[in-house]
């Protein structure tokens, strides 16, 4: 195991490491700065306004509410497409049919934009959350059913035989080889999955009026109100970032971290809408 | 399956018999691989498989270690616990060297703290460092690696080792010095070892007996037997000893094979 100082180095690293990400973020920042003094408070208002509104909405109560019908819903719908990307995904691992059956399926709607899927959903679920949740389903599930196609498929492979020669228990060949392998390929996936979630939820929230950030970014353009729409946005970022510099980045040290110090590696897959 | 074939476990009183091989044959589709191989290796000598590229060397072994059950035929022997050098290092990528090298302690009753001692003795043993065992896989060199996997083969200890081409991945000067440890190794603990090898020098330098085997599908081609000590087999003798095995026209014919392929 990994004595404690170690580990408390490693987090201590990682705060430290922060000072980049926020060097950068400040110089962003300074930017928007720059681009407001050029063209004025209707095209971009300057990031004290921004800041200020933010804070007066949230002391409305308007953003928490917000933040949570979001979160609910893309939540819902990322764990969803999980489950049904990993379970299909796993399927056709284990079966070559279920493979030539379902991967065609997965590719034609990873090429569906999520634009496309917003409308139907609207269609077909109205106005209310679970138009999101849907959006957010098709979306992530055929993500993660690739890599956990290609995960279950090499299960069976060099390693496992090694496992068997060594004749280890059965709980050892789940917990040190099958789980470790399984996490390689599932991991960059979900996370990308994740991110996307958010992006699909608050942009049906958007289309639908359905609530939630979406919502109020909408509301925010019927009204013309560049600061409102600029702090929702700020809101959808620093979501962003928690998930990401909160959540996955420390997951990803702790569950890939045998991937380090590659040189020229990239364990970050791309990510996008 | 039919019921002629078995993985036999002797009883411990006729622990001085070894690895009987009887009229092997397993074919992985239509085409053959084997097709009825005979080989004996009696008990803590040293056996090299030598052969042409792809006629079933890894198979055999993988058969003698009980991953795989032969067609037809028989492979018999009194070991308990053998163990793998696989052609390939087959290392865990998500354990470090250390992990890797206990993997195979995790199937015998070992308190954590025994299993990570042995796991440092052997990192020494095949010439690691502290250091180099908190290193991933893909942090190590392929040399590295083969002798990770040696370690972990080694952690066990094995009463019957298999030994798939350990040398391949490693520089002449590092090929050397592991083929020397090896042997020392074996000699100390009086192993039954079945190493498979490309190089007659190397099958020269280390057996105690040569099993030719022809292309696929493999029969034994011919088969020497070396008189010699181990220790005292020098330059010269290897040298003299390769040239009078080449002599032999079956041993020279398999052999040369792998040359045209
Ligand atoms: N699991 C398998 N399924 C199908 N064919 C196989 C399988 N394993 C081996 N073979 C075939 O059996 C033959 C013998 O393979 P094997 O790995 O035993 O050769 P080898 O003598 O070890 O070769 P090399 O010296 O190149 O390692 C090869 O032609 C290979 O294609
Ligand atoms: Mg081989």
């Amino acid at each position: 195991m990994i004595p404690l100082r170690t580990r408390l180095a490693q987090a201590l690293d990682y705060v430290w490491g922060g000072w980049g990400a926020a060097a950068s973020l400040l110089l962003l920042v300074a930017l928007w700065e720059a681009g407001h003094e050029a063209y004025g408070t209707l095209v971009l208002p300057s990031p004290r306004e921004t800041f200020a509104m933010l804070w007066r909405m949230t002391l409305d109560g308007r953003v928490w509410p917000a933040v949570v019908e979001t979160g609910r819903n893309a939540l819902a719908g990322f764990l969803g497409g999980v489950l049904v990307g990993g379970l299909l995904g796993a399927l056709a691992g284990l079966s070559d049919m279920m493979r030539r059956l379902l991967a065609p399926v997965s590719t034609l709607m990873l090429g569906i934009p999520a634009i496309a899927w917003v409308v139907l959903s609207l269609l077909w679920f109205g106005g209310s959350g679970l138009a999101v949740v849907f959006t957010v389903l098709v979306t992530s599930a055929p993500v993660v059913f690739a890599s956990a196609a290609e995960g279950v498929r090499s299960l069976d492979g060099a390693l496992q035989r090694m496992a068997r020669a060594f004749r280890v228990p059965r709980r050892v060949l789940v917990w040190d080889v099958y789980l470790p392998h399984m996490l390689s390929y599932l991991f960059p996936a979900v996370a990308t999955a994740l991110a996307l979630s958010w992006k699909v939820a608050v942009m049906t929230e958007l289309l639908s009026g359905a609530g939630g950030i979406g919502d109020g970014l909408a509301t925010a353009r019927v009204q013309v109100d560049t600061v409102k729409a600029m702090a929702w946005i700020l809101v959808v970022v620093a979501l962003l970032l928690a998930v990401e510099y909160l959540l996955l980045e420390p997951l990803r040290r702790h569950v890939l971290g045998w991937r380090r110090e590659l040189p020229g590696a990239e364990t970050r897959d791309p990510q996008g809408i | 399956m039919s019921p002629a074939v078995m993985i036999a476990q002797d009883s411990p009183r006729r622990m001085s018999a070894g690895l009987a091989i009887d009229a092997v044959s397993h074919a992985f589709g239509p085409e053959p691989v084997l097709s009825g191989l005979s080989v004996t290796l009696p008990a803590a000598q040293v056996g090299c498989l030598i052969g042409p590229s792809g006629c079933g060397k890894s198979t055999l072994l993988a058969m003698i270690g009980g991953l795989l059950r032969p067609d037809q035929g028989r492979v018999a022997h009194p070991f308990a616990r053998p163990a793998f050098v696989f052609q390939d290092p087959c290392l865990l990528p998500w354990r470090d060297a250390r992990g890797n090298i206990a993997f195979g302690l995790n199937a015998l009753p070992m308190s954590r703290t025994e299993c990570s001692a042995r796991a440092d003795r052997l990192l020494g043993t095949v010439g690691l460092t502290a250091e180099d065992g908190e290193k991933y896989p893909r942090e190590l060199s392929g040399g590295m690696r083969q002798r990770v996997a040696l370690a972990r083969a080694l952690a066990i200890e094995p009463d019957l080792l298999l030994l798939d081409e350990p040398f391949s991945a490693l520089d002449v000067g590092l090929r050397r010095q592991m083929q020397a440890l090896v042997r020392r190794l074996i000699d100390a603990r009086g192993l039954t070892t079945v190493l498979v090898t490309h190089d007659l020098a190397e099958a020269v330098r280390m057996a105690d007996r040569i099993v030719v085997l022809s292309p696929r599908p493999a029969h034994v081609a011919a088969q020497h037997d070396i008189g010699m000590p181990r220790a005292a087999r020098d330059d010269g003798f290897v040298q003299a000893e390769v040239g009078r095995l080449l002599a032999d026209p079956a041993t020279a014919e398999a052999l040369a094979v792998e040359g045209l392929s």
